[in-house]
């Protein structure tokens, strides 16, 4: 009975790790927009669904696999930097509420495209790396080779996402740029394409988690791909803290694991009032995040 | 060279600047001066971009800066020390001076090094948070940050305010130094006009959005009647 337990919990961690990376992934791509326009994007889920379409949808020309993983990434780059000018630009310096449901709106143009051109029907993926999961005794263990793929994929875009922020003179542009847009220009930074280049940056972090998504054997590549997965990603960064990184990710995992447990010892169907009641609580608690510090900035 | 001419700024209805020329020489200070709302640092937005002309042109040396943007401006070798320093508060004192370095024609490490010569105090505090500086350093890096990128032009909008007069009269001997040791164009928005006059070879006064008084710092010191209706310096 006690190992059965204690490897009870060990799943549920790992699986729950799994799982928290995608949410951390998500939350990531939602921070960085944020930080660079203060633009909370709905469609954030949406348009990495398209550019995985895009790029992925050369398997069936025999293109080989990480080929079309980088033809993803271009196209989620393109996706972001058209986004950024065409849509999201007009409406800086706008109420709030503005981009928001522009957001909404273009969540629900680009999947209603995504079905009028692929179908709704389900294409599954290809995994990279096996989806079995590894036996210890017999007994599965909670963690695949591909599940663990999943979680050092999120910690490698995470790291390279915080030493671009912290240590290259790009980052130092695009955080100068997002905190004191005016002065920035003052001293020659191209603010314009700094803010073009934060949307092309978080369109490709989302393009890398929608392919891991759809590389799940029971999803498949849909155009409602993201939704749940967003839902869970949103409440991850405003609970990590819209304007920290690192903040998004280790709250995307806590969350993850936390829900694992939940799912498990609870009720499948308590997942998400549990993380509905865990967004609630820590937005009376701390309303700008764990990780970020809660002083008011100096304008 | 930095020549305005008939430049003409509105917000609206509300004219700010109307039919302004001046003209700040190589190497030497220009100071503006006047009270509040007289257009001061209307005429700096305009010189960097930040602000559209209705008319008129301003040009550094032969060339017209005149609906460029800020970044290009910046470029082209036109500092700007904003009012309230625009020192990013967030930032350490290195990753504002980095900052500064993005347009720089010099090696990074060069750079740095000759501001923290000049500037000792930014290179012992440089890990620290720019938030935590005092006023007068926080005027010191927003200088250093312009300076490091080797401007042509430094733009200085009310570098003494909130400072002690003390701190100010050191400010305004490095800004002297400067101007002098690298042929700085420097154009010095004032308020306070003893010590801009102090060391201004030039000044030009502007009272509600119009120059009133356009010559030697020296004469516009000596002038009484721009003493008392437009500087306020009243013995």
């Amino acid at each position: 009975m006690d190992s059965f337990l204690t490897s009870r919990v060990v799943t549920d961690i790992l699986g729950g790790l799994t799982n928290g990376a995608i949410y951390g992934l998500v939350a990531l791509s939602l921070v960085l927009v944020w930080r660079a326009t203060r633009v909370l994007n709905f469609a954030q889920g949406a348009m990495p669904m398209f550019a995985t379409y895009l790029g992925m949808g050369l398997l069936s020309y025999h293109w080989p696999y990480w080929v079309c993983v980088g033809v993803c990434l271009v196209a989620a780059f393109a996706i972001g930097a058209l986004t950024e000018r065409v849509l999201v630009r007009p409406l800086y310096g706008k109420p709030e509420i503005n981009p928001i449901v522009v957001m909404v709106g273009y969540l629900i143009i680009l999947e209603a495209f995504a079905a009028a051109i692929w179908s709704t029907t389900p294409r599954s993926l290809p995994a990279p790396f096996s989806p079995i999961d590894w036996r210890l005794a017999g007994q599965p263990v909670g963690l695949s080779p591909f599940s663990l793929f999943e979680v050092v994929t999120a910690l490698v875009v995470m790291g390279a996402i915080v030493t671009l922020f912290r240590f290259t003179r790009l980052g130092l542009q695009l955080r100068a740029s997002a905190l004191a847009p005016e002065v920035s220009r003052l001293l020659g930074v191209r603010v314009g394409r700094m803010l073009t280049l934060g949307w092309m940056l978080s369109t490709a972090v989302g393009a890398v988690t929608a392919i891991l998504v759809a590389s799940n054997f029971f999803t498949g590549l849909t155009p409602q791909l993201m939704d749940g997965i967003f839902a869970f990603g949103f409440i991850a960064a405003a609970v990590g803290g819209l304007d920290s990184p690192v903040g998004a990710v280790a709250s995307g995992i806590a969350l993850g694991v936390v829900l694992q447990f939940v799912g498990d010892f609870l009720n499948s169907n308590a997942i998400i009032l549990v993380a509905l009641g865990i967004l609630i609580v820590s937005l009376m608690v701390r309303p700008n995040g764990l990780l970020t510090r809660s002083t008011a900035r100096r304008v | 060279m930095i020549t305005v001419e008939r430049l003409t700024v509105a917000f609206g209805a509300v004219y700010a600047l109307r039919e302004v020329s001046l003209r700040a020489e190589t190497g030497k200070i220009t100071a503006v001066l006047g009270a509040n709302g007289a257009g001061k640092t209307t005429l700096l937005r305009t010189i960097s971009g930040l602000v559209a002309p209705k008319s008129g042109t301003v040009s550094l040396d032969e060339r017209v800066l005149t609906r460029r943007k800020p970044e290009e401006i910046a470029r082209l070798g036109v500092g700007h020390v904003p009012e309230g320093r625009g020192v990013i508060a967030e930032f350490t004192v290195e990753e504002n001076l980095r900052l500064g370095a993005i347009v720089a024609r010099v090696p990074l490490a060069d750079g740095l090094d000759e501001q923290y010569e000049a500037f000792p105090v930014l290179g012992q505090r440089r890990k620290q948070h720019a938030a935590k500086l005092s006023g007068g350093e926080r005027q010191m890096l927003a200088m250093a940050r312009a300076l490091i990128a080797r401007p042509s032009v430094l733009l200085l909008d009310e570098p003494s305010l909130g400072l002690a007069p003390l701190v100010t009269a050191q400010l305004m001997a490095t800004v002297a130094e400067l101007c002098a040791t690298r042929d700085l164009t420097v154009v010095l928005v004032e308020q306070n006009a003893s010590s801009a006059l102090r060391i201004a070879h030039h000044a030009v006064v502007l009272n509600v959005g119009t120059v009133v008084a356009d010559a030697p710092a020296a004469e516009v010191a000596a002038d009484e009647r721009l003493r008392q209706y437009y500087l306020g310096m009243v013995e």
